[in-house]
C-alpha cells in the first residue's frame, strides 16, 4: 500500500530531480571542495555554482550564505552569534510559539542568566506589532521570529517585524523553516539580518540547511575548526546535499506560484470536505494569511495519537498537535499559546500537503476521516450529551 | 510512532466492551479533558459479589483504549475480592507491555476499578481520590498518587513518576517537589529494609526470633494500638508463626483481621523476618 503521505511539515520526499543533480557527488566526485588539486577543484565549482545558484534565488550576495546541517543548527548559529557578537545585550526576544530549536535554546539562554521576552499569540496564531514594540529595549540583541508557523501554517509579518527592527537597531532573525518554497521571500527587499532554512522541507535530502547572515551583521561562528564557509562554518560541506539543496530550491522557486494554486486548491477541498463531514471541528490558525499547504484541524472530544494510528491503519500518514505523539504529555504549545481550548486541542490532526499529494489523496481522506472520528467519539466518555463535569483551569 | 505490541494494536483497533451499561451498579470515573485521558468505568456486580459485565467509555490515546479493554475483559467473572487485586502492572503485562511513557494508561484503569469499587462498596477510594497537596498543576495530580505509584512500582526517578502519573509532564515547575517526595518514599522504603536487614541472612535463632518480636512489639506495635484505645499481648512463638492476643478495643474490633494482617504482621515481616505470619490464638 502507498501511504498517502501528508506530513511535509515534518519532512518531505525528495524530489528526482534532486536525487538525479546528487548522485554524482555520491559517485565518481568524491573530492574534497576544499583540495588543491582538479580533482576536488571541480567539486569546489560546483559547490560555489550551488551558492550562487541559491543567492539568486534568496536576492542575495553568495557570500552571505553559510550551509549548514539543518534548520536547527541554522537557528542556533544566529541566536547565539547574535548574543556572542553583542556581549552588553542580554535581552532576546521570540515568541511562544516558535519550533524547539529556538524555544529549547531560549529557555537554556534563560538559565545562562540572558532575559528572553516571549511574545503571545491571538487565537489565530497571530502576533501583535504593538507588543513586540514595546517589548524591544535598550539592551535587546535580537528578535528572532519564525515566517510561517510548523503547525498551523500562520504567516508572522515578517517584513513589518524586519523593518520595525531596523528603525529601532535591533537585530532580526527569522526561522524561515516551513516557509521557503512557500513563500516569496527576497532578501534584497526583506530587511533581516539573518534567515534559516532547511532542505529536507522542501524536497531536498535531510541533513543540509544554510543561514543567511546579511553583509555587515556582527557575526561569531559557531563551529569552529578549519576554514570552510569563509571560517564562518568549520567542517568539511556536505556537498551532494547542497547541490540537492539548490536543485530543490530552484524547482520550487520557480514552480511556486503554480504549485501554491493547486496545493492550496487541494488544502482547501480536504478542509471543507472534513468540516462538511465532521460535526464539532474546527480549523487552528489564521484563514487570511496561512501557509498553502497546510491545514491543522481539531476534534472535539477525541484525542490526536488515536486519531493518527487509526489514520494509519489506512496508510494515511498525518502528524499530530496533541501530546502523546511528541513524547510530551501536554498539548503543541502552539495550540495552547493560542487559547485552543482543550476540547479541541487535544484532538488536532495537521495535514501538511505537498507538490506530489494528489486528488486522489484527499479523497481516501475525506472517506476515511468521519468513519475515525465516529469511531472514537462513540467510545469517549465526553459528547454533546455527556459534556465533562469538570471546566479545564489550566 | 510509540512502539505498541500486537496486542496494544488489537485492543486499540478492536476494543472489547466498549460503550456505557445501563444496569451497572458500580461505575468508576477518573481522569479529565485537560489531562488528555479519562476512562470511565461500568461494572455489574451480582448478589454474590461477582462481576457478571465490564464496560468502558475512554478519552485517550491508544493505549489509553487498549488498557480500558483489557482492564474489562480481566474483570468479568472475577469475584470483587478478586478484582481488588488488579493491578496496573496487571493490565501492561497483559497487554505484553507498554511503552514507559504511557504507563499512567494503566495506573488510570486501576484507579477506575478501585473508585468503581469503592462505591459500589461504600468506602472511600484509595489515595487517587485528592489526598495531600496538590503537586501538578498541569494535570492535577495529588500528593497521595505520587505516593502510592512509587510504592506499588518502586519508581526511582522523577522521570518515572511522570511516566506513571504524568504529575511533571507539563510545565515542570512541580519537579523539584517531586523530587523532595520521591526522597522522602526512598528514605522510608532504605529505612524499612535496613530493619529487614537486621536478620542475618541464614535466618535468625528460636532465641533471637523472640527477643527481637518482643522488642518490636513493645516498642512500636502496641504503643500504636494503644493509642486507639487497643493493645496486643505476645501469646506464643511457633517456628516462624507468631500467636497473640487482642486486648481493649483490638478485642472483637470488626476489623481486627486488618489490624492483624495490614500492621502487625506487616511491620514484623519489615522489620524481623520477611515470612513470618502472625495469628490470633485460639482462632
Amino acid at each position: 500500500m502507498n501511504p498517502v503521505y501528508l506530513d511535509n511539515n515534518a519532512t518531505t520526499m525528495v524530489a528526482p530531480e534532486v536525487l538525479e543533480e546528487m548522485l554524482p557527488f555520491f559517485g565518481e566526485l568524491y573530492g574534497n571542495p576544499s583540495s588543491m588539486h582538479t580533482f576536488g577543484g571541480e567539486v569546489g565549482h560546483r559547490l560555489k555554482k550551488a551558492r550562487a545558484d541559491v543567492a539568486e534565488i534568496l536576492g542575495c550576495a553568495p557570500e552571505e550564505i553559510i550551509f549548514t546541517s539543518c534548520g536547527s543548527e541554522s537557528d542556533n548559529t544566529a541566536i547565539r552569534s547574535a548574543l556572542a557578537a553583542q556581549p552588553d545585550k542580554r535581552h532576546l526576544i521570540t515568541t511562544r510559539v516558535e519550533h524547539p530549536a529556538v524555544l529549547s535554546l531560549a529557555k537554556h539562554l534563560e538559565e545562562k542568566g540572558y532575559e528572553v521576552t516571549y511574545l503571545g499569540v491571538d487565537e489565530k496564531g497571530r502576533l501583535d506589532m504593538g507588543e513586540l514594540s514595546r517589548a524591544i529595549r535598550k539592551d535587546t540583541a535580537l528578535v528572532s521570529v519564525m515566517y510561517a508557523n510548523n503547525e498551523t501554517g500562520t504567516i508572522f509579518p515578517v517584513p513589518e517585524i524586519a523593518a520595525l527592527c531596523k528603525e529601532r537597531g535591533v537585530l532580526v532573525h527569522t526561522d524561515a523553516v516551513q516557509a521557503v518554497g512557500k513563500v516569496e521571500i527576497d532578501l534584497a527587499k526583506l530587511p533581516v539580518d539573518m534567515l534559516a532554512l532547511s532542505g529536507h522541507k522542501l524536497h531536498a535530502q535531510k541533513g543540509v540547511g544554510l543561514l543567511y547572515v546579511r553583509k555587515g551583521t556582527p557575526y561569531r561562528p559557531f563551529l569552529i575548526g578549519g576554514h570552510q564557509e569563509h571560517g564562518r562554518r568549520a567542517g568539511t560541506e556536505n556537498t551532494a546535499g547542497i547541490i540537492g539543496l539548490a536543485k530543490a530550491m530552484r524547482l520550487a522557486h520557480d514552480n511556486m506560484a503554480e504549485e501554491n494554486t493547486r496545493v492550496k486548491a487541494l488544502r482547501d477541498r480536504l478542509e471543507q470536505g472534513i468540516l462538511a463531514s465532521v460535526p464539532d471541528t474546527i480549523v487552528n490558525g489564521d484563514p487570511d494569511n496561512r501557509l498553502p499547504n497546510t491545514a491543522s484541524i481539531a476534534f472535539k472530544y477525541v484525542e490526536g495519537e488515536a486519531i493518527l494510528l487509526m489514520l494509519d491503519q489506512y496508510g494515511i500518514c498525518a502528524s499530530s498537535g496533541s501530546a502523546c505523539t511528541s513524547g510530551s504529555l501536554e498539548p503543541s504549545h502552539v495550540l495552547r499559546a493560542m487559547g485552543v481550548p482543550f476540547t479541541f486541542a487535544h484532538g488536532s490532526i495537521r495535514f501538511s500537503l505537498s507538490r506530489y499529494t494528489t486528488d486522489k489523496d484527499v479523497d481516501l481522506v475525506l472517506e476515511v476521516m468521519p468513519k475515525v472520528i465516529d469511531t472514537l467519539r462513540r467510545m469517549s466518555p465526553f459528547n454533546e450529551k455527556t459534556p465533562p463535569k469538570q471546566a479545564c483551569t489550566c | 510512532m510509540w512502539e505498541y505490541t500486537d496486542k496494544v494494536r488489537d485492543h486499540f483497533l478492536n476494543p472489547r466492551n466498549v460503550g456505557s451499561l445501563d444496569d451497572a451498579n458500580a461505575v468508576g470515573e477518573v481522569g479529565s479533558l485537560a489531562c488528555g485521558d479519562a476512562l470511565k468505568l461500568y461494572l455489574k456486580i451480582s448478589d454474590a459479589g461477582v462481576i457478571e459485565d465490564a464496560r468502558f467509555q475512554t478519552f485517550g490515546c491508544a493505549s489509553a483504549i487498549a488498557s480500558s479493554s483489557v482492564l474489562t475483559e480481566l474483570l468479568k467473572g472475577k469475584t470483587i475480592e478478586e478484582a481488588k487485586k488488579l493491578t496496573n502492572k496487571d493490565i501492561a503485562d497483559y497487554l505484553g507491555g507498554l511503552p514507559k511513557e504511557k504507563m499512567h494508561c494503566s495506573v488510570m484503569g486501576q484507579e477506575a476499578l478501585e473508585a468503581a469499587l469503592a462505591g459500589y462498596l461504600g468506602e472511600k477510594a484509595p489515595e487517587h481520590e485528592p489526598e495531600g497537596e496538590l503537586v501538578c498543576k498541569c494535570f492535577g495530580v495529588y500528593e497521595g498518587q505520587i505516593r502510592r505509584a512509587i510504592r506499588e512500582n518502586a519508581l526511582t526517578s522523577v522521570e518515572e513518576i511522570t511516566d506513571f502519573t504524568k504529575a511533571g509532564g507539563g510545565c515542570g515547575d512541580c519537579q523539584e517537589r517531586l523530587q523532595a517526595i520521591l526522597d522522602e518514599e526512598r528514605g522510608r522504603q532504605a529505612d524499612a529494609t535496613a530493619g529487614a536487614a537486621k536478620a542475618p541472612a541464614k535466618g535468625l535463632t528460636n532465641l533471637e526470633r523472640v527477643k527481637r518480636v518482643t522488642e518490636v512489639m513493645d516498642e512500636e506495635i502496641r504503643p500504636n494500638l494503644k493509642k486507639d484505645g487497643g493493645d496486643i499481648e505476645l501469646v506464643d512463638i511457633e517456628g516462624k508463626t507468631v500467636l497473640v492476643a487482642l486486648r481493649g478495643a483490638c478485642k472483637g474490633c470488626p476489623v481486627s483481621n486488618v489490624t492483624l494482617t495490614e500492621f502487625v504482621q506487616k511491620r514484623l515481616r519489615e522489620l524481623v523476618e520477611p515470612d513470618i505470619t502472625v495469628k490470633e490464638a485460639g482462632k
